[in-house]
C-alpha cells in the first residue's frame, strides 16, 4: 500500500499499474527522479526536452495542498519561459510593485520596486505552488506529445535505494504491490524530510530558528490593495513580533504571524483564534473586518541548513533535499529550480556520453556555493525578524526608530530579500572576461533580459551553448565544435541591451552556458579563445 | 583604510558633555536605545565599509593594545 501523506490540491499524475515492471524483469532507466514537486517537475522536463529519458516517481498523485510557496522571482519564470511553462504562470499571478512597512501602530515607510523597463517577466509574481506544479505538469503533456521521453509515475513510493559504481537499484512501492528498478543516474527531490538521504544515512545540518509561524491564507472579496504589507511589532492584538499580509491569485491571501517558540500548537490552531488575529489584523487598517473565509491554515517552524554534498556517487540531491532555508526572501522552491537547470544540462550531455562525469561534480559545487548565499541571506533576514540578543534587539528597534524619518535606515530593514540568481565567480567552469563589460553581465552570473528586434534576448539563449554576437559580424563558428553551439547575431542593439552588455564598447561576443549563465565574453570574436572557454565549460580541462 | 585614531574633535570636553547631556534623565533601555541610533547614523555618515571595519576593530581591540 501507499499510504496518503497529504491532501493533493489536485490530480495531475493519476497512478497506473506498471504493467512492464510488476513481475517482470529489472527495466533499467537513464534517469530517475525521485519526488514530483517543482523541483523533480522541472528537472523532468528540461531532461526530457533534451531528449533524455526521464522518470519520476512520486508517492502521491498531484501537488499537495495547504500554504507553501507563493513568491517566484524573475529567474524562476525566466527558466519557465525557456521551459514552456512560464505562459500561464504569468496569466495567473498577481504582479505587486507597492510594499508598506508598518512598525507597531505607525507606517515606517513604503516602497515602489519600480521594475526595471525591458524584461519578458516582472521581478517576481504571487502564485499558489499547487499552480506552480501544475503548469509544470502541463509543459510536461505538451513536450510528451513532441515525443520528449519523460515519465511520470504517481503513487510510486521509493522505499529502498541501493548505490552500487555502474547503477542504482530502487525499490518501489505501489497499490499493486512493490517492483524494482535499475537506474545509471537518481536525483533525489524528494523535500526536506528527504527519505532518500535517510536511506543513505546522510546528514542534514544547520539551524533550527526557535519560532512558529502561523499561516493563514484567507479568501475575501474585499477591496484591499495588492500590496504586500509587512508589521514589525503589530498593533493589533496577539500579532506576535511580525505579520505579513500578502495577496494570491483566486482571492486568496496569505497571513502570516510570528508567535514565538514557547507556543501551544493545538489551541493556536483553533479556527476561533485564528480568526481573532486575522479580525484584528483586517480591521486595523479599515476599521471593519471584511467578509472572508479561512482556507488553510498551518504552524511551521523555520530551519536553514544544507546537506554537505549534494554529489553522492551516481545520486544527486537537488531542491529542499539538499538545502532548506527559512521562507523570508522566497529561497526554496526558487533556488530549488535552479538546482534543477543547473543539472539539467550537465546531465544530458553525461547520459549521452558527450562528455566525462566529472562535469557532475560542478553541478554540487555551484549549487552548494548558491545554497550558502541562500541561507545567508535567509538567516540575517529571520536574525532582524527575531533578534536573538538584548542588544540585537535594541539594534533593531533602533533601525525601525530610524527609517520612519531618515531613509538611510531603510535598507537596513529586512523582511526577507528578494530571491535573485548567484553569480559563480571564480568557479572553474568560467572563463575570461575580456570585454570589461558591465559588471551584472560578467562570467558567473545569469543572463539578464533586454529587449531585441524580435521580443525578447533570453528567447534567443533557448538550452544550448549559445554564441552571442553583440553589433560586430558574425561569427563563424564550424559545424561541429564539440557539443551543438548555437550561433545568434544581434546587428541591431537596443539601448538596454547596450547597458546590460556593452557599456561603452561597440560590439561584444558572449559564450552563455545552456543554463543562460555567462561563460567568458570578448571584444571581437576570436576562434581559439572561444573553442577554449567552450572546452573549459564542457568541464574537459577539469582535472 | 584605517580609521582615525589621533584628535580630530574640536573641543573635546565641549563635545563630552553633549554627549552626556543627550543622555540626561534617560532610562537604561532609552540610553541604549539612544546610543544604537546614534552608531547607526554615524556609520551611514561615514559608509564606507572599510573604515567602519576599522573602527570596530578598533572600538573591539582592549586597552593594552590601542
Ligand atoms: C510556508 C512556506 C512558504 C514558502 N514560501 C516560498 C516562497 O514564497 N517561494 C519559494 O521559492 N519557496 C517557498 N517555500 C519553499 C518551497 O515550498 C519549497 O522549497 C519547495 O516545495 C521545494 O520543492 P522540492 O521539489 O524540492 O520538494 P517538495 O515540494 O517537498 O516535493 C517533494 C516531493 O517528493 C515526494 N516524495 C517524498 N518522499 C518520496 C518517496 N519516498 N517516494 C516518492 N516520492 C516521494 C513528495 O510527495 C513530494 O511530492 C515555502 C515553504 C513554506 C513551508
Amino acid at each position: 500500500m501507499v499510504a496518503e501523506r497529504y491532501k493533493t490540491a489536485f490530480t495531475l499524475y493519476p497512478y497506473e499499474p506498471v504493467v512492464a515492471a510488476q513481475g517482470g524483469a529489472v527495466t533499467r532507466h537513464p534517469v530517475v527522479i525521485i519526488g514530483g514537486g517543482p523541483v523533480g517537475l522541472a528537472l523532468a522536463l528540461d531532461l526530457g526536452r533534451r531528449g533524455t529519458p526521464a522518470l519520476v516517481l512520486d508517492d502521491h498523485e498531484g501537488a499537495g495542498l495547504g500554504s507553501k510557496a507563493i513568491c517566484f522571482a524573475k529567474r524562476t519564470l525566466d527558466i519557465a519561459t525557456r521551459l514552456g511553462a512560464g505562459a500561464p504562470m504569468l496569466e495567473k499571478g498577481v504582479v505587486w510593485n507597492v510594499g508598506k512597512v508598518f512598525y507597531g501602530d505607525g507606517k515606517l515607510f513604503e516602497f515602489d520596486l519600480l521594475p526595471e523597463e525591458g524584461h519578458r517577466n516582472p521581478a517576481f509574481i504571487n502564485l499558489q505552488q499547487p499552480y506552480f506544479e501544475k503548469y509544470l505538469v502541463d509543459a510536461i503533456r505538451v513536450a510528451q506529445a513532441q515525443g520528449a521521453p519523460i515519465e511520470i509515475r504517481g503513487r510510486n513510493r521509493v522505499t529502498s535505494v541501493t548505490p552500487a559504481t555502474d547503477r542504482t537499484t530502487l525499490e518501489i512501492e505501489t497499490p499493486d504491490g512493490p517492483y524494482r528498478l535499475e537506474a545509471d543516474w537518481v536525483v533525489a527531490c524528494d523535500g526536506a524530510r528527504s527519505p532518500t538521504r535517510d536511506m543513505l544515512g546522510l546528514s542534514f545540518d544547520g539551524r533550527v530558528f526557535e519560532d512558529n509561524f502561523l499561516i493563514a491564507d484567507v479568501r475575501m472579496k474585499a477591496d484591499f490593495p495588492t500590496e504586500r504589507w509587512f508589521w514589525f511589532e503589530p498593533p493589533f492584538e496577539n500579532a506576535g513580533q511580525s505579520a505579513l499580509l500578502h495577496k494570491q491569485p483566486d482571492d486568496i491571501w496569505r497571513i502570516d504571524f510570528q508567535l514565538g517558540w514557547d507556543i501551544d500548537r493545538e489551541a493556536e490552531l483553533e479556527p476561533d483564534r485564528i480568526r481573532a488575529r486575522v479580525d484584528a489584523m483586517l480591521s486595523s487598517q479599515t476599521g471593519a473586518v471584511p467578509e472572508y473565509s479561512l482556507e488553510w491554515t498551518s504552524i511551521y517552524t523555520f530551519q536553514c541548513r544544507r546537506m554537505e554534498h549534494f554529489r553522492h556517487g551516481r545520486i544527486f540531491f537537488a531542491g529542499d533535499s539538499a538545502h532548506q532555508v527559512s521562507p523570508f526572501g522566497a529561497r526554496g522552491a526558487n533556488s530549488g529550480v535552479q538546482d534543477a537547470e543547473n543539472l539539467a544540462w550537465k546531465l544530458d550531455l553525461v547520459a549521452k556520453g558527450q562528455v566525462s562525469d566529472t562535469l557532475l561534480d560542478t553541478y554540487a559545487s555551484e549549487r552548494a556555493f548558491a545554497a550558502d548565499e541562500n541561507i545567508l541571506n535567509s538567516s540575517r533576514a529571520t536574525d532582524f525578524m527575531t533578534p536573538k540578543t538584548e542588544i540585537s534587539q535594541i539594534f533593531r528597534n533602533a533601525v525601525l526608530d530610524l527609517a520612519a524619518h531618515a531613509p538611510f535606515a531603510r535598507p537596513l530593514v529586512n523582511s526577507g530579500r528578494l530571491s535573485v540568481p548567484c553569480v559563480y565567480d571564480g568557479f572553474p567552469l568560467f572563463g575570461e572576461d575580456a570585454l570589461g563589460g558591465p559588471d551584472r553581465t560578467r562570467p558567473g552570473s545569469a543572463c539578464c533580459d533586454a529587449p531585441v528586434e524580435d521580443g525578447f534576448l533570453l528567447d534567443h539563449l533557448d538550452g544550448r551553448f549559445t554564441l552571442l554576437a553583440l553589433g560586430g559580424d558574425a561569427p563563424e563558428v564550424a559545424a561541429d565544435e564539440g557539443v551543438d553551439l548555437h550561433v545568434v547575431h544581434l546587428p541591431r542593439v537596443s539601448r538596454e541591451l547596450r547597458d546590460r552588455y556593452l557599456g561603452d564598447a561597440p560590439s561584444a561576443i558572449y559564450l552563455i552556458r545552456p543554463d543562460q549563465h555567462v561563460v567568458a565574453r570578448w571584444p571581437e570574436f576570436d576562434h581559439a579563445r572561444v573553442r577554449e572557454a567552450l572546452e573549459q565549460s564542457l568541464g574537459r580541462t577539469l582535472t | 583604510m584605517s580609521v582615525m585614531r589621533e584628535p580630530n574633535i574640536d573641543d573635546p570636553d565641549g563635545f563630552y558633555q553633549e554627549l552626556l547631556t543627550a543622555h540626561n534623565g534617560l532610562s537604561k533601555a532609552d540610553s541604549d536605545a539612544l546610543n544604537a541610533r546614534l552608531i547607526l547614523v554615524l556609520a551611514n555618515h561615514i559608509g564606507d565599509r572599510a573604515v567602519l571595519r576599522a573602527a570596530l576593530a578598533l572600538a573591539q581591540s582592549g586597552p593594552s593594545e590601542t
